[in-house]
C-alpha cells in the first residue's frame, strides 16, 4: 500500500515535472529548429522544416566565429575562478565556523555585505586599471572570485558544522599541519558542498552577463553570454538564431551537470552512510 | 579524570593552531581590493551629483531625491512582496521536494536532474523563453488554457499580475537549488534518529514532523537567507522579462536604481544602492542572527 | 631522436614564419588597427558599419578596422559613458547626436573636428546637433529620419481612405478601419521605446504653434502639463487607447510583431521612426510597396509637417592613440563614396546629411513618402532632443502607462515634467 502510494507520487511528480520543466526546453529546441520567418511568430509548434543545421552554421560563423572564441574564454574564466573560489571560500568557511575570534563578527558582516551590496562598477574599473588588470581575463577571474566569495563562504560555513570537530583535533595531535588537515581531511569531507559550489558557481560564472560586459570589453575577449547580443537587438531579433545560441551555450553547463549529477548522488549517499 | 583536566590546555592550544587566521588572507585580499574598496569609494559619490566625468558635492540631496521618486514606495512594497513570496515558495517547495527526492520514489535521478536543470540556464535565456511563453494571445500557456475554454490573463502585461508572474518564474528557476541544499541537509541527518524513532513506533508523519523538519534547520536557514537576499536584490529576471513594466507597475528597488543608473544619474543611483543596502541589512542581519542562534540552540 | 628532429623542423618552420611576418611588417611600416564601437540596436547598423570599414580598408591597406558591438538603449549609454570616463573608449565610436551627445561631456572627452576639411561636407542642420561650446565633434552615420505614422497602403486603398492632414481625419480613418475589422493603430509596448512616438513625433505641431517652445522648455519656463500645445501628444495617445483602436496584444507585442502586422495588412497604422522601412524591406520584401508613411497630423491641415530625427554620429575620443587614422576613416564616411557604400549595403532609408550625396531612383515606398517633407521649405522641424539638451529618461514608461490606460494624459504629462526636472538638475542647467 505504502509502496503503491509512493509510486503514485512518483508518477505524478514525473508528469508534473515534465510539463513544468521540460516544456520550456522543448520550446527552446523547437524554435532553434525553425527558420527566421516562422520563429518570429514565437509559437509552440512543430517547425516547418529542419533548419537546426543552417542555424547552427550561421550562429557559429557570425562575426568571424565569435562563438568559438567566446567558448574558449568562458571555459578558462569558469574553470579558473571556480577553482580559486572553492579553495579560498572553503578556507574561510572552515576557520570561520571553527574558531570564534575577534574577526568572526567582522567576517560575518562582510560576508553578508558581499551578498547584499551591488558592486560599484566605475570605481572597480579604476582599481583594475591601477593594477593593470582591466580588459584582461585574469582581472575578470579575480572579479568573479570577489563577487562569488560570500555565497560560497556561507555554504561552506553551514556544512563545516556537520564535520565533527574531534576529527581535526585527532589529526592535529597526530602531528599534521593545518594545511594538511584542511586539504587532506576537511576538504574531502566537504565533498557534497564542494560539488554544489562547483556546480552553482560554474553555471553562474559561465552564464554571467554583466561583469564581462563591463570589465572585459573588446571583441577578442567576448564571453558566451555576450554572443546572445549578436542575435537579439532592440529592433530586430532573429529568434531562430537566438534560441540556437541559447541551446548551444546551454550544452557545457549540461555536460558539467550530467557529470556531477552522479557525483552529487554518490557524494551524498556516502555522507548518509557515514552519518 | 583529573589528569585529563590538567592536560587539557595543551591540546587546546594546538587545536587553536589548527585554524590559522591566515586562511582568511587570500580571500580577504581579493575581496578587499576588488569589492570593499570600490564600494567604500562609491559611498562618497552618493553625496555628489556625479556624471562619471565630474562630481559635484551636494550633501544628502540625492537621498532626498531618491525618497521623492514617485515609484519608490511602490518599488519598496513590490520588493518585499517579491522577496517574501519567492523565498517562502522556495523554502516550502524546496523542502517538500527535498523530502520527496530523498525518499524511495521511482525515477528519483530523473526528477533531480529535471528539477535542477533550470538553475543551469542563463537568466537571460530563461527570461526570453518565458516572456515568449507568457504572451497573452500567442503564448503557449494561454493557448493551452484556451483549449480548455479559459481565457488566460496577460501574465506580464496585466499591471496587477506582472510581478507575480515574474516571481513564479524566479521560483521555477531557483527551486532546484533550494532542493539541492535541502537534500544535502536531509541526507546528513543521522539514520540513528529514524531507527530510534522506529523502535518507539513513530509514524512516517511523526518522523517528518519531529526529526526531518527540525534537523533540516541549517538547510532552512541557508535557503531562507539566500533566497531572501536574492529576492530583495532581484533584478536580472525582472529586467529580462518586464523591465519593471508595464509602465512602472512591476518596479522593484533594484530596477528603480538601475533606471537611475541608465539615465546617467550615477550619484542618485549610488545613493539608491546605499538605501537598498541599509534596507536589506535591517531585515537580514537580525534575521540571520536570530536564525543562527536558534540553529545553535538545537 | 625522431621527436628531436621533428622539434627542430618545427622550430625552423616557426622561424620562417616569423621571418616572413617581420618582412610583411616592414613592408607596411604603419600598420594600425582601429577599434570601432557600434551599437547593435538595429541589424542594419552593424551591416553598414562593417561595409564602411571594409570599403575603407580596401583603400587603406595599412589600416585595419575591428568592429566591436555594444547593446543599445540605456544600457548602451552606460557602456559608452563608463568607457569614456575610464579612458577605454574605442578609437572611433557611434553614438547619438542631440541631447544624449550633450550628456557625454563632449568638450572634455571628444576630439574636436571643427577644423577638419571633411566637416565642410556635413550639412549644417546636422552639425548643430553635434556641436558643443562652439566645436563640432562628429560626422553623420546613416540618414535623417522622420517620426510619424507608417501605414498600410492596401488597407487605405481597400477602404477608400486618404492620408490624413489633421488629427480629426486621422481619428475618422481609425474609426473606419476598426469598423472594417482591422487593427487601426498598432502599438508594441514590449519594446517600450516604441511608445514615445505620439509625444515625440508631435513636436512639429508643438513648434509651429509655439516657435519658442524649445528655449522656454530648456529654461524651465514651459511645461508639458500646462502647455496647451505640448500636452496634446499625451492626450492623443490616450484618445487612441480609449477609442479601442489598438491591437489586442499591444502590451506584449514587440517591434518585430508590429512590423509584421503592418506589412501583412493586419493593422493599418504604426507610429514609428521611418528607419523601420529597413525592417520591412529586409523581413517582408514582397510587402514593401504596401507600406507608406505620413507625418503625425496636427490641428491645421495647412500647417502639416514632419518631426525629423538626426541619425547617430561617429566620434573620436581624446584618448585615442591613432587620431590621424581615425580622422581618415571619418573623412571617408563623410564623403559621397561613404554614402554610396551605405546605400549599397542596406538601401536607402532617408536623405543623407552629406553634401552632394545622391539617392538612387527606386527607393522603398516609405522613403518615397518621406522625401517630399525634406524637400519642402519648412516641411520639417527637428525633434525636441536636437533643440534642447534635456530629455527625461522615463518618458517611455510614462507613455506606456498613458497608452495603455494605466495613467491619465494629464497625470502622465505632469510626471514627465518631474522627470525632465531631474535630468536638467543632473546636467547642471541654469534655472532649475
Amino acid at each position: 500500500m505504502n509502496y503503491l502510494r509512493r509510486n503514485w507520487i512518483g508518477i505524478l511528480a514525473i508528469l508534473v515535472s515534465t510539463i513544468v520543466f521540460l516544456v520550456p526546453f522543448a520550446f527552446i529546441v523547437l524554435t532553434a529548429l525553425k527558420d527566421k520567418r516562422q520563429s518570429s511568430l514565437r509559437e509552440f509548434s512543430l517547425p516547418n522544416g529542419f533548419h537546426l543545421w543552417d542555424n547552427l552554421v550561421e550562429v557559429i560563423q557570425t562575426r568571424n566565429y565569435m562563438v568559438l572564441t567566446a567558448f574558449v574564454n568562458s571555459a578558462i574564466l569558469t574553470v579558473a575562478s571556480v577553482t580559486l573560489l572553492v579553495i579560498f571560500a572553503a578556507m574561510v568557511g572552515f576557520v570561520l565556523q571553527r574558531k570564534p575570534s575577534a574577526w568572526t563578527g567582522l567576517v560575518n558582516f562582510l560576508v553578508l555585505a558581499g551578498l547584499i551590496i551591488p558592486p560599484a562598477v566605475v570605481p572597480t574599473i579604476w582599481v583594475l586599471q591601477g593594477l593593470g588588470l582591466f580588459k584582461t581575463l585574469h582581472g575578470l577571474i579575480f572579479i568573479e572570485v570577489a563577487y562569488g566569495l560570500s555565497f560560497c563562504v556561507l555554504l561552506f560555513k553551514a556544512f563545516v558544522a556537520t564535520i565533527p570537530r574531534e576529527l581535526d583535533e585527532a589529526t592535529i595531535i597526530d602531528g599534521a599541519s593545518p594545511l594538511r588537515l584542511f586539504f587532506e581531511i576537511v576538504l574531502p569531507l566537504l565533498r557534497p558542498v564542494v560539488i554544489t559550489v562547483i556546480l552553482v558557481q560554474s553555471v553562474a560564472i559561465f552564464n554571467d552577463f554583466t561583469n564581462p560586459l563591463y570589465y572585459l570589453p573588446g571583441t577578442k575577449n567576448v564571453t558566451v553570454q555576450l554572443t546572445l547580443y549578436n542575435f537579439q537587438s532592440q529592433y530586430n531579433t532573429s529568434y531562430n538564431l537566438l534560441f540556437t545560441n541559447i541551446l548551444l551555450i546551454t550544452i557545457p553547463p549540461l555536460i558539467v551537470f550530467l557529470f556531477f549529477n552522479r557525483q552529487i548522488v554518490a557524494g551524498m549517499t556516502a555522507g548518509a552512510v557515514k552519518g | 579524570m583529573s589528569d585529563a583536566t590538567h592536560a587539557a590546555p595543551r591540546p587546546k592550544r594546538r587545536t587553536t593552531s589548527a585554524y590559522p587566521s591566515w586562511f582568511y588572507l587570500p580571500a580577504a585580499i581579493i575581496y578587499a581590493v576588488l569589492f570593499l574598496f570600490p564600494t567604500v569609494a562609491s559611498l562618497f559619490f552618493s553625496l555628489t551629483r556625479w556624471t562619471l566625468f565630474d562630481a559635484t558635492f551636494i550633501g544628502f540631496d540625492n537621498f532626498v531625491q531618491f525618497f521623492r521618486e514617485p515609484f519608490l514606495v511602490k518599488g519598496l512594497v513590490n520588493t518585499l512582496i517579491y522577496a517574501v513570496l519567492t523565498s517562502g515558495l522556495k523554502v516550502v517547495l524546496g523542502f517538500l521536494l527535498g523530502v520527496l527526492l530523498t525518499s524511495r520514489i521511482i525515477a528519483r535521478g530523473y526528477l533531480r536532474s529535471v528539477l535542477f536543470f533550470p538553475v543551469l540556464v542563463s537568466t537571460v535565456g530563461v527570461g526570453i523563453t518565458f516572456t515568449v511563453m507568457m504572451h497573452p494571445t500567442t503564448g503557449v500557456i494561454n493557448e493551452t488554457l484556451g483549449l480548455f475554454g479559459i481565457k488566460g490573463p496577460g501574465w506580464l502585461t496585466d499591471p496587477n499580475l506582472a510581478l507575480f508572474s515574474v516571481a513564479l518564474v524566479d521560483v521555477w528557476k531557483g527551486v532546484g537549488l533550494a532542493t539541492v541544499i535541502y537534500i544535502a541537509g536531509i541526507v546528513s541527518i543521522p539514520q540513528e534518529y529514524y531507527e530510534a524513532s522506529l523502535i518507539d513506533g513513530a509514524s512516517a508523519w511523526d518522523n517528518f514532523w519531529n526529526i526531518t523538519l527540525p534537523l533540516a534547520k541549517p538547510a532552512t536557514v541557508t535557503v531562507i537567507i539566500l533566497s531572501l537576499i536574492g529576492g530583495l536584490r532581484s533584478f536580472d529576471l525582472i529586467w529580462a522579462m518586464t523591465k519593471g513594466g508595464p509602465g512602472f507597475t512591476s518596479d522593484v528597488i533594484a530596477s528603480v536604481i538601475y533606471k537611475q543608473y541608465q539615465a546617467g544619474f550615477y550619484g542618485l543611483s549610488t545613493a539608491g544602492n546605499v538605501v537598498l543596502f541599509v534596507m536589506v541589512a535591517i531585515i537580514i542581519i537580525p534575521l540571520s542572527g536570530f536564525l543562527n542562534r536558534q540553529g545553535d540552540g538545537q | 631522436m625522431t621527436s628531436k628532429f621533428k622539434g627542430s623542423r618545427l622550430a625552423g618552420l616557426a622561424a620562417g614564419l616569423l621571418l616572413s611576418a617581420s618582412f610583411v611588417g616592414t613592408a607596411m611600416a604603419q600598420d594600425v588597427t582601429l577599434s570601432f564601437l557600434v551599437d547593435n540596436t538595429d541589424a542594419s547598423t552593424v551591416t553598414v558599419a562593417q561595409a564602411l570599414a571594409d570599403a575603407f580598408m580596401a583603400k587603406n591597406a595599412d589600416i585595419a578596422i575591428e568592429l566591436e558591438t555594444r547593446p543599445g538603449g540605456g544600457e548602451g549609454d552606460n557602456i559608452v559613458k563608463t568607457r569614456l570616463a575610464t579612458g577605454e573608449m574605442a578609437d572611433v565610436f557611434l553614438y547619438n547626436a542631440g541631447s544624449l551627445f550633450q550628456a557625454i561631456n563632449p568638450q572634455q572627452n571628444l576630439m574636436p573636428l571643427t577644423a577638419e576639411p571633411f566637416e565642410a561636407n556635413v550639412i549644417d542642420t546636422f552639425q548643430k546637433t553635434v556641436t558643443a561650446g562652439g566645436d563640432v565633434f562628429g560626422v553623420p552615420f546613416a540618414t535623417a529620419m522622420g517620426g510619424g505614422v507608417m501605414y498600410n497602403k492596401k488597407i487605405y486603398a481597400d477602404l477608400g481612405l486618404s492620408v490624413p492632414k489633421t488629427w480629426d481625419e486621422f481619428m475618422a480613418n481609425n474609426e473606419k478601419i476598426k469598423a472594417a475589422g482591422k487593427v487601426a493603430v498598432i502599438q508594441s509596448f514590449a519594446d517600450t521605446w516604441t511608445s514615445q512616438l505620439f509625444v515625440l513625433g508631435d513636436f512639429y505641431n508643438v513648434i509651429t504653434a509655439e516657435p519658442d517652445f524649445a528655449d522656454k522648455y530648456t529654461n524651465n519656463q514651459a511645461k508639458y502639463a500646462t502647455d496647451a500645445a505640448a500636452i496634446k501628444g499625451f492626450e492623443r495617445q490616450e484618445a487612441v487607447f480609449k477609442g479601442g483602436y489598438l491591437n489586442e496584444d499591444f502590451a506584449a507585442a514587440k517591434f518585430d510583431d508590429a512590423i509584421r502586422m503592418l506589412a501583412t495588412g493586419e493593422g493599418a497604422h504604426y507610429p514609428m521612426l521611418s528607419f523601420a522601412a529597413g525592417s520591412v524591406v529586409s523581413n517582408y520584401p514582397e510587402n514593401q510597396a504596401d507600406v507608406g508613411f505620413f507625418a503625425l497630423p496636427g490641428d491645421d491641415a495647412a500647417k502639416n509637417g514632419l518631426t525629423a530625427w538626426m541619425p547617430s554620429s561617429l566620434y573620436i575620443p581624446k584618448t585615442t592613440e591613432h587620431a590621424d587614422q581615425a580622422k581618415a576613416f571619418l573623412a571617408f564616411v563623410a564623403s559621397t563614396e561613404g554614402c554610396d557604400v551605405q546605400t549599397k549595403a542596406v538601401g536607402v532609408t532617408g536623405p543623407y546629411l552629406i553634401k552632394d550625396c545622391t539617392l538612387p531612383a527606386d527607393v522603398p515606398a516609405v522613403v518615397a513618402d518621406l522625401l517630399p517633407y525634406f524637400q519642402r521649405d519648412g516641411g520639417t522641424a527637428p525633434a525636441l532632443e536636437f533643440l534642447s539638451p534635456i530629455k527625461g529618461p522615463a518618458l517611455e514608461q510614462i507613455t506606456v502607462e498613458v497608452g495603455s490606460g494605466i495613467r491619465s494624459a494629464a497625470d502622465g504629462a505632469a510626471l514627465y515634467d518631474e522627470d525632465v526636472k531631474k535630468q536638467a538638475q543632473q546636467l547642471g542647467i541654469a534655472g532649475w
